[in-house]
């Protein structure tokens, strides 16, 4: 049972909301939430330490603060928040690398939760229409994100050969949206016009923020359950999600999409990667049955409902674009009624 | 330590600890990493919502508008007869002028109205009765008014008005009385109201609606017209006839928006029609001219003169009328959607009566496509984990294949029963054609001659879900990767699953090789079925060989395009895209008996020469089942 918790990440939205949530629960005794920068949010009580998981200070911390539970959610898939991609993999797989070798010197931690992702699965034509913790990628993941996740994995695999006696939970979360969090598919879909993969229509699944937090805390009090994945049910595919958010597609040939993601990267407006462009064009299906019977998580949103909470928040593409709606439909309104006239006149 | 970081916590951030609510923490949130301030977008949202009613209205009622079940007829005659309502409300009443225009739009109006429906009784105009009593030609037997009047056609019309100024006085010195009760067009539209389960402005409703103002005529106003009370004794008898009589098959026209006050002499009008339709068109004529002689003694009194000027001053007043009219109409400037909608269905109606189509069939077809752009615009429609699309399927799919399916293949299919009604079942076919026209054929097949319309969930290579457009159309169609995992995952959902073991081999094969079927996989599809407890059904396909007979193979094409092989038939590469039009075979789908494998349990799968049985039992059923179909084949293309 968890006592002392160290969180890593707090600083980021997920992890800010963890901290938050655990705060909550009577049961823990002490949290300890672990980032270089301090937050800008509240953390509940949990104690921020300012620290880098990528110095190896944080075992000193806690072997100091007799931590029991590791929740590593310090696993980056934004890079621009945090200085460019070099920085992003620093972070990940150098990060998780030290986190690791601390809990594995460490005396007192017992438990090991660790926050990844479905871009492990990576996404390809060939994939198989849901994808079950067992399953390998028909590819796997090259670039960015989706390689750093299956580095992290492989280094949690590695740990738990050396230490069986930690029980490690490791949540394969889809692409988490939600009102307020910053993801790479809440800044594309909130692009003025969404570039599609011309001739492709891809389903994928979504987890709401809080779905994925209530399944973190899950995965920290319950019982270890390994690896399972966490998605919203249902599907959306990527022309149904901008109807939804209401913005107007620009189809883009998938081989030029590399040259069109450095540009709408190097605008700062999303971070478009590779493995981003391959889940747009194929998408990618999880199969959440562990997650029902083993991590026992039933999910509030849907795929679905938790894009609409996300669309819902979500500003019109350009601003007044309502009023410029009404004055079209004013125009619109007062020619069709032109020809109206016109018909009555002419048809006797 | 812990003191310490508190402390930086503590001066880092001011939200105070003691406040773990969420909802306020995030709200802060929000408003710290955000540049743009909370509050305006708050503000937005309450305008949002403020300016809401008046947008959300519009696309509701085009929505319910464009459907064609019976509740939306009802709902839109309510919506537009409330767009009346304000229409009636917001008009002021304005004299002898703005009721020549009403009278002369309302002419044109109703008659723009009645054409699309041939049979009923088309009213005619005073004028009209008169040229029919002195014996002059009328133009345009009621079927006629159709589409077959022209503006020419009116002008006769206009001109006998003009010159028979006596009957044009009466019109003017009846609408003039009618003016001073503006608000009777709110009690026309609560009668309207009441009668939404009839196409409103139909004309086989006009005598009701008469009658009614009818009765109210002889309730409130009994000063107006003395044509009028002798009507109410035989209206009401046929009133219910005629609403039981109303076409059933033109449930989702909208009600007729109101034009410009539809002027009381008019409901004279239409009362007389009402009384008269029962009788000999001469008597209701007779009784139109006696009530005009009746009304205006005046115009009888004053000479030619007179009714010289009084035409001439009739006519000025018209033109003016028609002037203001056109400016109070561009003033409104927006007319509700049902207006719109209303236009929209008339220009649709029309068209498809002049090109000789039903045009219920057109309009509800119509009003389909249009409900379907909105679910698409709307994104109101849902995936499964497949990225099957019934929606899409049913609507875009299988229409633009049938057409190849009834048409062009004429395709027969045999065994229909042999599938089943409910639960999983493997249905196992053999492949050819060049390019997978078989399979789409096969799905058509089984949603139409199925009692059930189940779908066919057929599995392909992964080279068609590679190809943009392709593989899209692949899986929203309901296809899936051709592997084991998908395979039972689909039969364990109790799907029907469709699958073509031979691959390329099979669609590529040369011409001269029709017809033989070639390995059948690695009985793959047999351990998926084994496993999942699912009946195989074999179906054997006749006449898609020759859809594009392969003579031979472009090897180093194939290779640079990287397809796995590209054909030369008698018309590709040499007709260039005209040779893309496969031949018009003649085809023959049978489903063959089931297979069961349920009675070999789900381990049976692990036993390879088990699985190689059935695979060749399988291959064997539709080599011998293709032979007998080829066999009672008469030729390729009859």
């Amino acid at each position: 049972m968890a006592n002392v918790v160290l969180v890593t990440g707090v600083s980021r939205y997920l992890g800010g909301l963890y901290a938050r949530r655990l705060s909550h629960d009577p049961s823990i005794e002490r949290i300890l939430g672990v980032d270089v920068v301090p937050p800008r949010h509240s953390i509940g009580r949990a104690e921020f330490v300012r620290a880098d998981i990528r110095n190896p200070m944080i075992g000193r911390i806690m072997s100091q603060a007799g931590v029991d539970t590791v929740v590593h959610m310090n696993v980056i898939a934004t890079p621009k928040d945090m200085g460019g991609r070099v920085t992003q993999k620093e972070i990940n797989v150098i990060g998780t690398m030290q986190l690791l070798a601390a809990c594995q010197k460490s005396e007192s931690v017992s438990r090991l939760v660790v926050k990844s992702s479905a871009a492990v699965y990576g996404s390809s034509p060939k994939d198989p229409a849901m994808f079950s913790e067992d399953m390998s990628p028909k590819s796997l993941p090259r670039t960015g994100f989706g390689k750093d996740s299956v580095e992290v994995e492989g280094y949690v695999r590695g740990f738990s050969r050396r230490r069986p006696d930690v029980e490690i939970t490791m949540l394969r979360l889809a692409n988490v949206v939600g009102p307020t969090i910053h993801t790479s598919i809440t800044d594309y879909f909130s692009l003025p016009i969404v570039p599609i993969p011309l001739g492709f229509d891809a389903r994928f699944q979504l987890v709401h923020e809080d779905d994925a937090i209530a399944a973190m805390m899950l995965a920290t009090t319950g019982p270890a359950v390994g690896i399972v994945n966490v998605a919203g049910d249902g599907f959306v595919t990527v022309t149904q999600c901008t109807a939804l958010a209401r913005r107007p597609v620009f189809p883009v040939p998938l081989s030029s999409g590399s040259l069109l993601g450095a540009i709408v990267k190097r605008s700062g407006l999303a971070d478009f990667s590779t493995d981003q462009l391959t889940l747009l064009a194929f998408g990618r299906g999880l199969d959440t049955t562990r997650m029902r019977t083993v991590l026992g998580f039933e999910p509030q949103y849907t795929s679905r409902s938790a894009f609409e909470d996300f669309a819902r928040h979500l500003r019109p593409a350009v601003p007044g674009v309502d009023g410029v709606g009404d004055a079209v439909s004013d125009a619109a309104g007062g020619t069709a009624a032109a020809i109206a006239r016109v018909f009555d006149r002419i048809q006797p | 330590m812990s003191d310490d970081t508190t402390a930086t916590q503590g001066a880092v951030q001011p939200v105070p600890e003691d406040a773990p609510e969420r909802a306020a923490g995030q709200a802060m949130e929000r408003a710290k990493e955000r540049p743009k301030p909370a509050k305006p977008k708050a503000s937005k949202t309450s305008k949002k919502k403020a300016a809401g009613p008046k947008k959300a209205a519009g696309p509701k009622k085009a929505a319910a508008a464009t459907t064609p079940a019976a509740t939306t007829s009802t709902s839109s005659a309510s919506t537009a007869t409330g767009a009346r309502k304000t229409a009636a409300a917001a008009r002021p009443a304005r004299g002898a002028f703005a009721a020549g225009a009403a009278r002369a739009s309302g002419e044109r109006r109703r008659r723009s109205g009645t054409p699309l429906l041939p049979s009923e009784p088309v009213e005619v105009s005073a004028a009209r009765r008169l040229a029919m009593l002195e014996g002059a030609p009328v133009v345009g037997a009621p079927a006629e008014l159709a589409a077959g009047e022209t503006p020419a056609d009116l002008t006769p019309t206009e001109s006998t008005v003009a010159a028979d100024g006596r009957a044009d006085t009466t019109d003017v010195t009846d609408s003039s009385t009618s003016e001073a009760a503006p608000a009777s067009d709110a009690g026309e539209v609560s009668a309207d109201a009441s009668a939404t389960d009839e196409p409103a402005p139909a004309p086989r409703r006009r005598p009701t609606r008469a009658s009614m103002r009818a009765r109210r005529t002889a309730e409130g106003e009994p000063t107006r017209l003395r044509a009028v009370p002798s009507v109410p004794d035989d209206t009401p008898a046929s009133d219910p006839a005629m609403a039981g009589s109303a076409r059933p098959a033109r449930p989702s026209r909208p009600a007729r928006p109101p034009r410009s006050a539809i002027s009381a002499n008019r409901a004279a009008r239409h009362t007389a029609d009402g009384a008269g339709s029962g009788t000999t068109p001469s008597d209701s004529i007779l009784g139109d001219i006696l009530t005009d002689a009746e009304v205006t003694p005046s115009a009888e009194t004053g000479g030619w003169e007179h009714s010289l000027t009084s035409g001439l001053q009739s006519r000025a007043e018209r033109l003016v009328g028609a002037v203001l009219e056109a400016a109070e109409f561009s003033s409104e400037a927006r007319p509700g959607p049902a207006e719109l909608v209303d236009l929209a269905v008339n220009v649709l109606r029309a068209a498809a009566t002049s090109a000789g189509l039903p045009a219920e069939e057109v309009e509800r077809q119509v009003a389909d496509a249009l409900a379907y752009l909105r679910r698409r615009l709307t994104g109101d429609y849902v995936v499964d984990e497949f990225g099957f699309d019934e929606d899409y399927t049913v609507n875009v799919h299988l229409p633009l294949l049938r057409p190849f399916y009834q048409k062009w293949f004429r395709v027969e299919v045999r065994g229909i029963e042999n599938i089943p009604s409910v639960g999983g079942a493997l249905v196992v076919g053999n492949h050819s054609g060049t390019i997978a026209m078989d399979s789409l054929m096969t799905q058509v097949a089984v949603y139409d001659e199925h009692p059930e319309h189940r779908h066919l969930r057929m599995l392909g290579a992964d080279l068609v879900f590679q190809m943009p457009f392709v593989g899209t159309m692949a899986r929203r169609s309901g296809s899936t990767l051709a592997a084991n995992t998908d395979a039972e995952r689909l039969l364990r959902k109790g799907e029907l699953v469709g699958v073509w073991p031979e691959g390329f081999k099979g669609v590529g094969k040369p011409f001269s090789e029709r017809y033989k079927l070639q390995r059948f996989g690695r009985g793959g599809f047999v351990s998926a079925a084994l496993r999942a407890g699912v009946p195989i059904v074999p179906v054997s396909i006749v006449g898609a060989e020759e859809i594009y007979p392969i003579l031979g193979n472009m090897p180093t094409v194939a290779r640079l395009l990287g397809l796995p092989y590209a054909p030369i038939t008698p018309t590709f590469p040499l007709l260039g895209p005209l040779g893309m039009v496969p031949l018009p075979s003649k085809w023959l789908i049978e489903f063959g008996p089931p297979i069961e494998t349920t009675s070999f349990g789900p381990d049976a799968a692990d036993d390879p020469m088990l699985v190689f049985d059935l695979t060749d039992q399988v291959r064997e059923t539709i080599q011998q089942t293709l032979y007998s179909l080829l066999m009672q084949r008469k030729s390729v293309f009859l």
